[in-house]
């Protein structure tokens, strides 16, 4: 086990690089000098040297590179050239609103969904079964930032129970029930995705439990049907948790759309700021951080897996 | 010839070296595969599927290549395909080394000598129709479409399958035995000198078995063709083949006439392997204690003699000298065996009397 | 009569079909019994059709637009599905707004399949070192989440339909060579690969005679299941500001430029997303029902 640790570990190193390499690759995606875009077309020579040679544009592209990851193996993830402070502490604070939404969303897709594929795969083809098909297909279907504003229509603009957009407070993690109401509409909108996904995965292995031999030996062994619903859980959990890493990945990455349409502080929202202010630095270290993030989550899922199915031990 | 060519791109190439040369010549032939070690890589283990062989198969001949699983013998007709790259060895077919910058071209060695697969269905391309993958091979070679096909048609019948039948079927619609037909008549689209047959009759009934041997008998006569013939059934081999090698953990143990190994096997594992064919006559039972066991790890195999660990003669000297190819005296001048036993010099109790001991 | 190997050897069942029946032909007959299938294309041939033939079928020009008309609701005379915020035919703008919506959503798994189809053959066939070069880089982009992706990609660029097309594409290759690349190494591995490399083939003539054949279809279906998502991205991406640049009729860019007016007319708001809604779905069934009429796991 710790071999495979060793190993997965191992493999991520390349990975991280190479996300890196790309990350530094987007600024310099961009037509024209980064500082182009922030400077008026007629500033002087010397100002714009200036300016180069202080974050460092006038160097090879390599240099650029090996300083630029020098300075975020130390932490700095750099400056923002639109309020001139540091990444880091914006960064961090919009992740953390971010999480707020995207953790109890992951937690919600990930028990919805296995209850409603077990529950769906157990009454196949049943009334039940045929309802919550369409539902899935409806789910893994849905422009979430649709459904989004969908939402909004119903639960605010309509019945007015639950505040449109923003958050109570100074964000984070909710203290009070006003706090609770300002999540749950993005909640609910992010969890669709992984419910309709997961359930759909679920239902499929709980078909293909139920159908092979031994699940018929263990019912006529007159198992209790608890006992015949944990083993199905047992089969059905490692690749429901396989792709639920993957999409608590997406949630943290594709929560933007949703955080725009309820103008949530996160992530997503703090990198279309960047995007339309032209702050490359911010985009960077956005960008940087959630795909580390991600590859981290996988990491931990492989591990995870791994724990509770042997055979993926390879 | 009964089937017309259409073109000589792929019309039979002429005998070069005369009846008593060699059609191939196989000199040392080697294959070991690395184990891969994860990450890092190297210092991963060998395993030794085809270990230094030797052999020939002469004009019109049917040589036969016997053994246990995994003793080689379908690795030793990849490397003679060069489907998979030897590691070391020479190839001479007909004279002309094979590689090189004098020899025969790979492309040329592949339309002279071609291979018959052990699985029917899955040697068949499962979304192309049967005239095609007839006439793939001719295509490939610069044969025209219509000639291709008019090619393909000519060897289904020439393999027993009507044309007008099943040119333009699927392979999942044949029979096992009809799909055998096909990769035989798929492998002499090219007109070859040479046939590699891999268990090609082994996964078939045995009424199928006998109408497919009949079949390559004719085709034999017909086409003036050779081949090598590889199976673990020994009856079958015993029918068909001129001479047999008999492998063992990816190396030649024994070789030599088909009756002089049938009749006088001189290594133990070669006893050992006749005296599981069941025989109705009482006369010919031995006593020799079939195999027991399954053959011991290429990846390690044993040092010396490779059978010591199974052989009931083994003695110190199997257990520390491997044997070499040598004479067996007996009968023809070419059966040779390796055996310490059969080694006057070579230190075991029993060499030299090990010929007494007729099976 | 046979010795220890005799036990592995397994007899293969014989055919119970003797019918000559093209695999295609199948295909094609078991798609034409599945109803949902049979419905969700119709529904996609006449959103396509009413989008490509939307200058004839609109009743309004979809740009032009009167203060006084201003979000007029479902149902008016003469605007069937009501006005947007500066008062352009919302009928009008969704038919001419599928036209981009679909092209962004349709263009990017096009392109993804051509090249990460291409590359994904070659790493399959060619194996070894280009084949772990190629796999590596590709673990590199799937290291970004998609969506992050995207619009990084988009927002660094710019907006616009080229981008965003490019963006998506970057997108949507690693999965497709990884699929093909599997698949292809699959076939690669199967004896009538090799026999034709024993009849001399060479790569080139491999891939185009035995691969192709044999993967095309479980990569049809895996492209269409990728379309839904692409259109949701596509539309996200202009309702985000990164993608088509208005005034141009786009779906998401409609949702977006409508968000305000969720006070006034909710029904009126959410009425692009319906559209995307509906192709994605549609593209979703019509890849499931693929999936089922092609048994898309390889018979070997």
């Amino acid at each position: 086990m710790l071999k495979f640790i060793g190993m997965r570990l191992l493999h991520t190193v390349p990975i991280l690089f190479g996300v890196s390499l790309l990350v530094f690759a987007l600024v310099h995606m961009v037509p024209g000098n980064p500082l182009d875009i922030l400077l008026p077309a007629d500033a002087p020579k010397e100002v714009i040297e200036r300016l180069k040679a202080e974050y460092g544009f006038d160097q090879p592209l390599y240099v650029q590179y090996l300083s630029w990851l020098g300075r975020v193996l130390a932490g700095d993830l750099g400056t923002s050239v639109f309020t001139g402070q540091k990444v880091a502490g914006d960064l961090f604070s919009a992740l953390n609103n971010t999480l707020a939404i995207a953790l109890p969303a992951a937690v919600l897709g990930f028990t919805l969904g296995i209850a409603l594929g077990v529950v769906t795969g157990l009454h196949q083809g049943g009334w039940i079964d045929r309802v919550f098909s369409v539902l899935s297909i409806f789910g893994v279907s849905v422009p979430h930032f649709w459904l989004a504003i969908v939402l909004v229509a119903i639960f605010s603009v309509g019945l007015g129970m639950l505040p449109a957009a923003g958050m109570a407070g100074d964000g984070g993690w909710p203290t009070s029930l006003e706090d609770v109401s300002y999540l749950v509409l993005p909640v609910i909108s992010l969890s669709l995705i992984p419910i309709g996904i997961i359930s759909r995965l679920v239902r499929s292995t709980v078909l293909e439990v139920t159908g092979q031999e031994f699940a018929g030996a263990l019912k006529a062994k007159g198992l209790r049907r608890r006992r015949i619903l944990l083993h199905i859980l047992k089969n059905a959990a490692p690749p429901a948790l396989a792709l639920m890493g993957l999409q608590f990945g997406y949630l943290l990455g594709g929560s933007i759309l949703v955080e725009t349409v309820y103008n949530w502080p996160g992530a997503g929202q703090l990198m279309n700021l960047a995007i339309f202010r032209r702050d490359i630095p911010v985009l960077q270290a956005t960008v940087l951080i959630l795909s580390l993030l991600f590859v981290l989550i996988n990491l931990l899922v492989d591990v995870l897996q791994a724990l509770i199915d042997p055979r993926m031990r390879r | 010839m009964s089937t017309p060519v259409a073109s000589t791109a792929i019309s039979p190439r002429p005998d070069r070296g005369g009846p008593m040369q060699p059609l191939l010549n196989v000199e040392g032939l080697r294959k070991h595969f690395r184990l891969k070690r994860g990450l890092l890589g190297g210092g991963g283990a060998v395993v030794r599927a085809v270990d230094d062989i030797s052999f020939s198969v002469s004009k019109g001949h049917t040589l036969g290549i016997v053994g246990e699983s995994g003793c080689g013998k379908s690795t030793t007709a990849r490397l003679l395909m060069h489907l998979i790259e030897p590691d070391a060895g020479t190839v001479v077919f007909d004279g002309d080394p094979v590689g090189g910058p004098r020899g025969v071209s790979l492309r040329e060695l592949r339309r002279q000598m071609q291979m018959v697969f052990q699985d029917s269905y899955a040697s068949l391309n499962p979304r192309a129709q049967i005239a095609d993958i007839i006439a793939f091979p001719a295509r490939i070679h610069g044969l025209g479409a219509r000639d291709a096909r008019d090619r393909a048609a000519g060897l289904l019948e020439q393999v027993g399958l009507r044309p007008g039948q099943f040119a333009r079927r699927y392979p999942h619609e044949l029979s096992g035995g009809q799909r055998q037909r096909v990769n035989i008549a798929r492998a002499l689209v090219l007109s070859p000198r040479l046939l590699i047959l891999d268990e090609a009759v082994s996964a078939l009934d045995k009424s199928v078995e006998a109408q497919v041997l009949n079949l390559l008998a004719d085709l034999k006569q017909q086409l003036s063709l050779s081949y090598i013939f590889i199976s673990h059934d020994l009856n079958v081999v015993r029918h068909v083949s001129d001479r047999v090698l008999v492998m063992y953990l990816g190396q030649v143990v024994e070789s030599g006439d088909t009756r002089s190994i049938f009749r006088t096997p001189r290594h133990p594992y070669t006893r050992a392997l006749l005296s599981a064919v069941p025989t109705t006559d009482p006369e010919r039972r031995t006593a020799v204690a079939p195999l027991t066991g399954d053959p011991p790890n290429p990846i390690n195999p044993p040092d010396g003699c490779r059978f010591h660990t199974r052989c009931a003669f083994a003695e110190a000297v199997c257990r520390k000298l491997m044997p070499r190819m040598a004479s067996a005296d007996s009968g023809a001048g070419d059966h040779l065996v390796a055996c310490h036993m059969a080694n006057a010099g070579s230190g075991h109790s029993q060499a030299g009397s090990a010929g007494g001991m007729s099976a | 009569m046979e010795m220890a190997e005799t036990n592995t050897q397994a007899t293969r069942r014989e055919p119970d079909v003797e019918l000559v029946k093209t695999y295609w032909r199948s295909v094609g007959e078991r798609l034409l019994r599945d109803r949902v299938t049979v419905g969700v294309a119709l529904i996609l041939a006449v959103m396509v059709s009413a989008s490509l033939l939307a200058p004839w079928l609109a009743p309004h020009d979809p740009m032009a637009g009167s203060v006084a008309n201003r979000l007029k609701p479902v149902g008016t005379t003469g605007h069937l599905l009501g006005t947007d915020e500066t008062g352009r035919d919302m009928l009008s703008r969704i038919l001419y707004g599928g036209r981009l919506s679909l092209l962004c959503g349709l263009t990017p798994v096009i392109l993804a399949t051509l090249i990460g189809g291409f590359i994904g053959v070659i790493a399959g066939v060619a194996g070894g070192v280009v084949n772990a070069l190629l796999m590596r880089l590709m673990d590199v982009l799937y290291a970004f989440p998609s969506v992050l992706l995207a619009v990084a990609i988009c927002g660094v660029l710019g907006a616009g339909i080229t981008n965003t097309i490019l963006s998506l594409t970057i997108v949507f290759v690693p999965p497709i060579v990884r699929i093909t690349e599997s698949l292809t190494t699959q076939v690669r591995n199967l004896d009538f690969v090799e026999a034709a490399r024993a009849a001399g083939a060479s790569h080139l003539e491999l891939i185009r005679f035995q691969v192709i054949a044999n993967i095309l279809g479980p990569l049809f279906v895996y492209a269409t299941s990728l379309v839904s998502i692409s259109i949701i991205l596509a539309s996200g991406l202009s309702f985000l500001g990164l993608g088509v640049v208005p005034p141009a009729a786009e779906w998401g860019l409609m949702l977006n430029a409508l968000r305000q007016a969720i006070w006034v007319d909710p029904v009126l708001a959410a009425l692009p997303g319906v559209a995307i809604l509906v192709t994605s779905m549609c593209f979703n069934l019509l890849s499931d029902g693929l999936r089922t009429a092609m048994d898309t796991r390889l018979k070997a």
